[in-house]
């Protein structure tokens, strides 16, 4: 059984760290997985997104022509995944950044109001964490408590001092992934 | 030790580090550069050498340099600058001096672009140098395996005097995986007996690949292709995946082999009795293993990231026995899966009626 997640927004969204998180947890829950970026001559502002395949059986293609859930932070990535995303499967989008309603029926969106949410938590940085914990909440790859423990261990040391506003964050999209 | 999430290039510093590493010497490229930038934060906090070069050319001659000496001695980059070192790759080669080189390729001919390819191919296995040799090649597919490897390298490199490439693509070197890092090795404190250590108290070595004389020089060759011969009985690596009964057989290394994994994972769920053969080391090319499995086949299909170069390899041990298909995607492009499998379709429903390609 394998899942594969897209975290899709622009450069300082947290698109990749966000991925990384969820690949910690996954490994530190006995899952196997791999993580890769998409890199290439990009710029703060230009597009950012990495790819999360996690499995109970070692990973064979690392990157996913149709990727069973895509998070997107921004417009351009609802754009570009929209048409991808596998039949089935679950597009969880910032709704206070993309106002685009998602036109295809055979996929679960889930509009989050992410930037508002995190704006409540003091950063609108935090709305990848925010989608994160809604996408959590309806395909639990990993548990609440796996995200906030790879939260504690390897978030930036740097932003070590936002970890409560983080797990806060993480809640609340869970939450609202819910609802 | 837990398994740890490990990026491609630093999970093959920091293995390079354990396994004895004692000197680094590189000069930044994408999609590699993790690698160096790891190094120079490691190796000065562990009292060994790490110096970025002027160029990727001055980076090899310091390494061929230090590597006289006797020492563990390193140096990373990727395509356009494994170009640059090729001069002196084949002086280390002609003078037997041993050393690790890791080449994480991108997209070529020229500055080609940054994104990961194995278009690099007949470059490490054929002609990393001018001259008559080859380097060792190892060609990880996972990051688990990149650290073995590279672990396993500089053994490999003093057993044999050879020079060892590490050859990976964009892929590897940028994604995390779970990995298990080996112990920490000791430095080497004797060195080799060829070394230059300074001929106090013994008679002055001299390690040079210049023989002006054509008789000597042959000798020189002679002896050369002689271990390159044992290393090539001796040294193939490989790993196959549900060959037992496989009818058909998908070839591919690399990052690319993990993902003709998962399409032979699939084609087995439609009902082909597909298997998938990963030559590890790509000089010496596993030619035996491969030409063992031949008799069950009915057709193979080789997958790549360039426009088709281990293909030739595989048709000179497959012969005309069984069609053998091409799925190359070039520039930087990934093959998936679902393509993969499309192919091996084409080529079951070819084979099928007998034809050859």
């Amino acid at each position: 059984m394998e899942t594969s997640i897209v975290v899709s927004g622009f450069g300082g969204q947290g698109a990749l760290l966000a991925g990384q998180l969820l690949a910690h947890a996954a490994l530190a829950s006995g899952l196997e997985v791999t993580w890769i970026p998409s890199y290439g001559p990009e710029m703060r502002g230009g597009t950012a997104h990495c790819t999360v395949v996690v499995g109970d059986e070692p990973i064979g293609a690392p990157l996913v022509r149709h990727p069973e859930c895509v998070v997107a932070l921004n417009l351009p990535s609802v754009d570009k995944y929209e048409p991808l995303v596998a039949a089935g499967g679950l597009l969880v989008y910032d709704s206070t950044l993309v106002q685009r309603p998602v036109e295809r029926v055979d996929l679960c969106a889930v509009a989050v109001p992410a930037s508002e949410v995190a704006q409540r938590f003091g950063s609108p940085r935090l709305a990848n964490l925010v989608l994160l914990g809604a996408l959590l909440a309806l395909r639990p790859v990993v548990t609440l408590e796996a995200m906030g423990a790879a939260l504690r261990d390897h978030l930036p040391e740097r932003h070590a001092d936002l970890l409560q506003n983080n797990l806060e964050a993480l809640h609340a999209g869970a939450a609202l992934g819910k609802g | 030790m837990a398994r740890e999430l490990w990026k491609g290039n630093e999970a093959l510093a920091e293995a390079a580090v354990r396994a004895g590493a004692e000197a680094f010497f590189g000069y930044p490229i994408t999609p590699q550069t993790e690698l160096l930038e790891y190094m120079a934060r490691r190796m000065p906090e562990l009292g060994r050498t790490f110096l970025q070069a002027e160029s990727e050319i001055a980076a090899i001659h310091m390494v061929y340099g230090a590597a006289c000496a006797g020492v563990r001695a390193l140096s990373s980059s990727s395509s356009p600058g494994i170009s640059l070192m090729q001069e002196g790759l084949s002086y280390l080669a002609g003078s037997e001096v041993p050393c690790v080189l890791v080449d994480i390729m991108r997209g070529g001919p020229g500055l080609g672009n940054i994104q990961p390819s194995q278009s690099d191919y007949f470059q490490l296995t054929r002609s990393a140098g001018h001259g008559d040799f080859h380097p060792l090649v190892l060609a990880p597919s996972t990051v688990q395996e990149a650290v073995d490897l590279m672990y396993a390298s500089f053994d490999l490199a003093f057993g044999w005097r050879t020079l060892v490439i590490l050859a990976g693509d964009g892929t590897l070197g940028q994604m995390m995986e779970p990995v298990e890092m080996p112990p920490m090795r000791a430095l080497a404190v004797e060195r080799p007996d060829w070394a230059l250590t300074g001929a106090a108290g013994r008679s002055p070595r001299v390690i040079s690949s210049l023989y002006l004389d054509a008789a000597e020089l042959e000798q020189s060759n002679l002896r050369l292709q002689a271990k390159l011969q044992q290393m090539a009985a001796t040294q193939q690596r490989w790993e196959s995946f549900c060959v037992e009964d496989a009818d058909y057989l998908v070839v591919a290394f690399g990052t690319v082999a993990r993902i003709a994994q998962s399409a032979v994972r699939a084609a087995r769920r439609a009902g082909i009795r597909v298997g998938l053969f990963r030559p590890v080391t790509l000089w010496p090319y596993p030619r035996q293993p491969l030409d063992a499995i031949c008799p069950q086949l009915r057709g193979v299909l080789v997958v790549e990231m360039n426009g088709g170069q281990m293909v030739e390899d595989v048709r000179c041990v497959v012969r005309e026995r069984v069609p053998v298909r091409f799925l190359g995607h070039l520039g930087g492009v990934i093959p998936m899966p679902d393509e993969i499998e499309a192919e091996l379709a084409q080529l079951v429903s070819l084979s099928g009626r007998a034809a050859f390609s």
